[in-house]
């Protein structure tokens, strides 16, 4: 049988209208049903004329392959400059060095030599018998470390033809990712999840609803993530990830092929995404193996590759997917992503983003270390340590200066049995939660190690609850302030306490705020901007809510959402979303709530997988102005206050007009319905065998008068 | 007003139905005793003993003489409304799940569900005037659906027979010929299992609720979708007023969740929705179980559910509800 032409009908099947192959196969004499479609492949590099969908993004991206023949010539740069004599010697270590990329061709080796110095260029040309083999030469060779002034760049000759046509000029790119910043109404964007379809909606509360901005079908296989600063939206496939952005979100900015992949880090400034999988052992006796692929995001270059078994990974901290804590890549704090570290079985390998190789070559030696975390803002790693020798040495949390590799604080712990780290949001402050033993050994008690930053010497508080028994709940920092909160206490009823690190009449020292006592409350969610917090009674205690004025530690409102898996702050502190997500069967679906509790509106989806808000880069406006426009906050509100009573107008006129059209079209029917029943009102008798009443008649209720004369008698009155 | 609580019951309720004048209730339920109520104050006025089964729905003739049952005991059952005696009973191979009578009362519609290896069907039979007179035979059988027949009703003027069940798709056939005329759209209509369906009093639009967590409103002669009432559960009741522009609809998560969650979670709650604005107006709450039937009183002024929990509430409607304004 030919397998040429039948490869024809294969790539894929569904892609060719069926009665065509049917008119070939009949040509061919081949009998249709007996030929498997699926298991035939094409031979290479043949397409037999049917484009693939992304064949023709394919064929932009190399046309040099096809249009010009050096493809499997390599150019070698930054080779040191030699003199014949040691033209020998440098020939072969290259050679040995690009050995495993293939055969170079006979007389494939080329180093000009400057004909006034005899001296080399420093550059030499490599030609392969393949392509392919060029560029495995590449990926073995370029930033190959000859010595220490002479690290190898590699580059295919035809390459170079490409990079010649990139314009000196750097032209703006047409579409700004940053166009949602620009709304006039300065509403946030929620990326909605539900069902089969992903969505990007405006949250408009003025006109209680979200607003469509774009939906896609089956956008995303898996899940869909925001980048830190809102500019891209990442959706997961089973190939690999994709990010979004401009106007209207539909714009595909970059792909980045990792097959399998199950989960996606963004860097905090957005250079860089980490993708992530972890694929089943082909035995049962080996582990899992983990691919971690690290791309920039706006190239789509692979800039470092991880890959290993999932024991080498499984280190420390808590037990994340299938053993391995996530993110494995943790990066320093900061826009500028210089940094990045992972846990190892007593190292802190950090990596910074420059070469993508080793701080030091080396990794920080850290005996035992369990845990780190970098502050938001700064090279700073916390790391904790356990107890080790039964006690004798005591468990410790130290702070770590990169690249330096300084150690700028440690704090000796005794008898802890775990530590976990708070960051504030500005890196002024680190908390750390302390659970020690008691004396028996059989409780613990907890404690806080407070540490401040940005003060001369990092100096350290330690604070203790008022009852040192309780146990803590959650524990939140106010986001650019000094305050936090702590939920602590035993049983469905907790107490919450706030706390300042700096009041007007104690700069130096913690103090107390305010404790509430018995509060249905087992989570914490501060405004972004601070000030205002809500309490949430999520999961057991069904969807609580109090709304929490920190300023004048007052209540300002509270209100339920029953169900409620999770509570969110918009971006700006405006809103707050409290979401009902598909692990609830029903209830799917979210309400708005004004910052200082009020509910705004509802709305129901089933199925709801995520609700996330876009996120917005820091303001960027300087804190005299931010300032000043508190000072003429009236002067703005009143502008504003305008705006929103049109629309309110607008509104109820939309939807009057919209329930008037409604009602006529449903006058519509009524009447079309009516002439019908009457039409058929003769029929109807008839199957009624003549009984003439019917539905339509309505009961009527008439006043009937009845005199009736039940007797007459006539007497004679005697006068 | 405070709701008039019916205990007869000792199983889920299945089925409600007022008669023409709105007097009388007649509830079914999983035990094996329909029950005739006064619809006014709740009180119980006689059952009509004879089913072996649970009885999944009946009818009521317009002149309140005679009452239709359908059984899991592979029955359907005439009865005399007044004395509770059985008069006949259609025997099948397969449990009757709706039974309707048609305009005039001489025909009756019989639904039949799948059962070892029947397939579903839909019959018709002829009632006779004088109960001597009646057979069992069927003037007409639909098959060829596949999925429960959850309910088989007469549209306008006898003509066509409208069903609708697990298969999510709503038929019109030929009452004459068996002949399918229409079919619901795959895309616009339901989703998942229809549950229920009730017509409004003048036969020319029908409610159906879904386990899709909606209700839809048709047109009874050309199928077209009117109105979709979306709610956050399963649909397992609805019905029509027949003086407001209100429908109502009960459901809740599968019975056999119920116990796994907190009794507001499933939210057993009868919802009404405003028939032309498709905006929810209210809800009735109460049930300790899912709402299984749902029915207004002819006149409007009342409606009773019947729960999972074997109870018939009556609500007698509060003045608001009539004031209620575009």
């Amino acid at each position: 049988m030919a397998d040429v032409q039948l490869g024809l009908y294969h790539h894929p099947p569904q892609m060719m209208a069926m009665d065509g192959i049917e008119a070939r196969a009949r040509v061919l004499g081949v009998d249709l049903s007996s030929v498997d479609l699926d298991s035939i492949t094409l031979p290479d590099g043949e397409d037999f004329d049917i484009l693939s969908d992304d064949e023709e993004e394919l064929l932009e991206d190399d046309p040099h392959e096809l249009e010009m023949g050096f493809g499997n010539t390599i150019v070698v740069d930054n080779v040191p400059i030699v003199l014949p004599e040691k033209f020998e010697k440098l020939e072969k270590v290259l050679r040995k060095i690009l050995s495993p990329a293939g055969v170079i061709k006979g007389d494939g080796f080329w180093m000009p030599v400057n004909a006034h110095t005899n001296k080399t260029y420093g550059y030499c040309f490599i030609e392969f018998n393949t392509p392919q083999e060029a560029g495995v030469a590449r990926e073995i060779g370029n930033g190959y470390k000859l010595d220490k002034s002479h690290k190898l760049v590699i580059n295919i000759l035809d390459d170079f033809e490409r990079y010649m046509k990139v314009p000196d000029e750097w032209t703006p790119p047409e579409e700004n990712l940053l166009n949602w910043l620009t709304d006039e109404k300065a509403r946030d964007q929620i990326v909605i999840r539900a069902g089969p379809s992903t969505g990007v909606y405006w949250n408009d509360a003025r006109k209680l609803k979200p607003e469509l901005v774009c939906q896609n079908q089956l956008w995303t296989d898996s899940f869909v993530q925001w980048s830190p600063l809102g500019t891209y939206l990442a959706t997961v496939h089973r190939q690999g990830s994709q990010v979004w952005g401009g106007q209207d979100m539909l714009e595909r900015l970059m792909r980045f092929p990792h097959p399998q992949v199950n989960m996606i880090d963004f860097s905090p400034g957005e250079r860089f995404l980490i993708t992530y999988s972890s694929h089943q052992p082909s035995n049962p006796t080996s582990t899992h193996r983990i691919v971690l692929n690290i791309f920039d995001v706006r190239t789509g270059k692979v800039m470092r590759e991880f890959k290993g078994s999932a024991d080498e990974f499984r280190v420390g901290g808590t037990i994340g997917i299938s053993g391995v804590s996530w993110p494995i890549l943790r990066w320093a704090g900061g826009k500028d992503d210089k940094y990045f570290a992972r846990l190892g079985k007593n190292i802190i390998s950090v990596y910074e983003t420059d070469t993508f190789s080793l701080i030091d070559k080396k990794s920080l030696k850290i005996e035992n270390v369990k845990d780190f975390c970098w502050s938001p803002t700064d090279p700073i790693i916390a790391l904790f340590v356990p107890e080790m020798g039964g006690g004798n040495l005591p468990a410790r949390v130290s702070l770590v200066q990169i690249p330096g590799k300084e150690e700028l604080r440690q704090k000796n712990l005794f008898s802890v049995s775990d530590c976990k780290m708070y960051w504030q949001k500005n890196g002024e402050y680190l908390a750390v939660q302390v659970d020690r033993y008691t004396k028996t050994k059989k409780s613990t008690y907890t404690g806080f190690e407070l540490f401040r930053m940005k003060e001369r010497d990092i100096p350290i508080e330690v604070l203790e609850l008022d009852n040192k028994n309780d146990k803590i709940i959650a524990f939140a920092w106010e986001p650019n302030g000094q305050r936090f909160a702590v939920i602590h206490g035993e049983g469905p009823k907790p107490d919450i306490s706030f706390y300042s690190m700096q009041t007007a009449n104690s700069t130096g020292r913690v103090s107390k705020l305010v404790t509430l006592k018995s509060k249905e409350a087992n989570a914490l969610y501060w405004s972004p901007a601070g000030r205002f917090i809500v309490l949430g009674g999520l999961k057991g205690l069904g969807g609580k809510l109090e709304f929490y004025n920190v300023d004048e530690l007052k209540t300002m409102a509270t209100g339920e959402h029953f169900l409620a898996t999770d509570i969110m702050w918009d971006p700006s502190g405006r809103y707050v979303a409290t979401v009902v997500t598909a692990v609830h069967e029903m209830e799917n679906g979210f309400q708005i709530w004004s910052f200082n509790g009020k509910r705004i509106y509802n709305k129901s989806k089933d199925r709801l997988f995520q609700f996330i808000w876009r996120p917005r880069p820091p303001s960027l406006l300087t804190p005299e102005k931010e300032e000043e426009i508190t000072r003429n906050l009236g002067r703005y509100s009143q502008k504003y206050e305008q705006e929103d009573q049109d629309v309110s107008n607008q509104l109820s006129e939309q939807e009057r007009d919209k329930r008037a059209q409604l009602k006529e079209e449903w006058d519509t029917w009524l009447a079309k319905w009516k002439q019908l029943h009457k039409e058929e009102r003769p029929d109807r008798m008839e199957l009624r065998d003549g009984d003439a009443s019917d539905e339509e008649e309505e009961f009527e209720a008439k006043m009937v008068e009845v005199e009736e004369v039940v007797e007459v008698t006539e007497e004679v009155v005697d006068q | 007003m405070r709701p008039i609580l019916m205990k007869g019951h000792e199983r889920p309720l299945t089925f409600l139905r007022y008669n023409r004048d709105g007097d009388l209730l007649f509830s079914c339920a999983k035990d094996h005793t329909p029950t005739v109520w006064y619809a006014d104050n709740g009180d119980r006025l006689g059952t009509y003993r004879g089913h072996n089964g649970a009885v999944w729905s009946c009818d009521v003739s317009r002149d309140s003489a005679r009452l239709i049952t359908g059984s899991a005991d592979q029955t359907a059952k005439l009865w005399d409304v007044s004395t509770g005696r059985e008069l006949f009973s259609f025997r099948f191979d397969a449990p009757a799940r709706s039974v309707e009578f048609a305009i005039g009362d001489a025909l009756a519609v019989i639904t039949t569900d799948n059962f070892m290896d029947h397939t579903p069907t839909v019959q018709v039979k002829r009632i006779a005037e004088d109960v001597e007179d009646q057979t069992e035979e069927s003037a007409l059988v639909i098959t060829g659906i596949k999925g429960r027949i959850n309910r088989a009703v007469w549209g306008p003027l006898n003509r066509t027979i409208i069903t609708a069940g697990e298969d999510a798709t709503i038929r019109i056939w030929d009452s004459e010929t068996g002949k399918l005329l229409k079919e619901s759209d795959k895309e616009s209509g339901h989703q998942k299992t229809i549950s229920s369906l009730s017509k409004s009093p003048d036969w020319s639009h029908f409610i159906t609720g879904s386990l899709d967590k909606s209700a839809k409103l048709w047109d009874s002669r050309t199928l077209t979708l009117i109105k979709t009432y979306v709610t956050e559960r399963p649909v397992n009741a609805v019905d029509i007023s027949p003086t407001h522009d209100t429908v109502v609809l009960g459901g809740g998560q599968d019975a056999m969740n119920v116990t796994m969650t907190d009794r507001r979670a499933g939210k057993f709650e009868a919802k009404f929705y405003h028939k032309i604005l498709q905006e929810e107006i209210g809800g009735v709450k109460g049930h300790f179980g899912p709402i299984n039937a749902l029915a207004f009183n002819p006149d409007g002024r009342s409606f009773s559910s019947g729960g999972e929990d074997g109870y018939v509430r009556l609500h007698h409607f509060d003045s608001d509800y009539f004031n209620i304004k575009i």
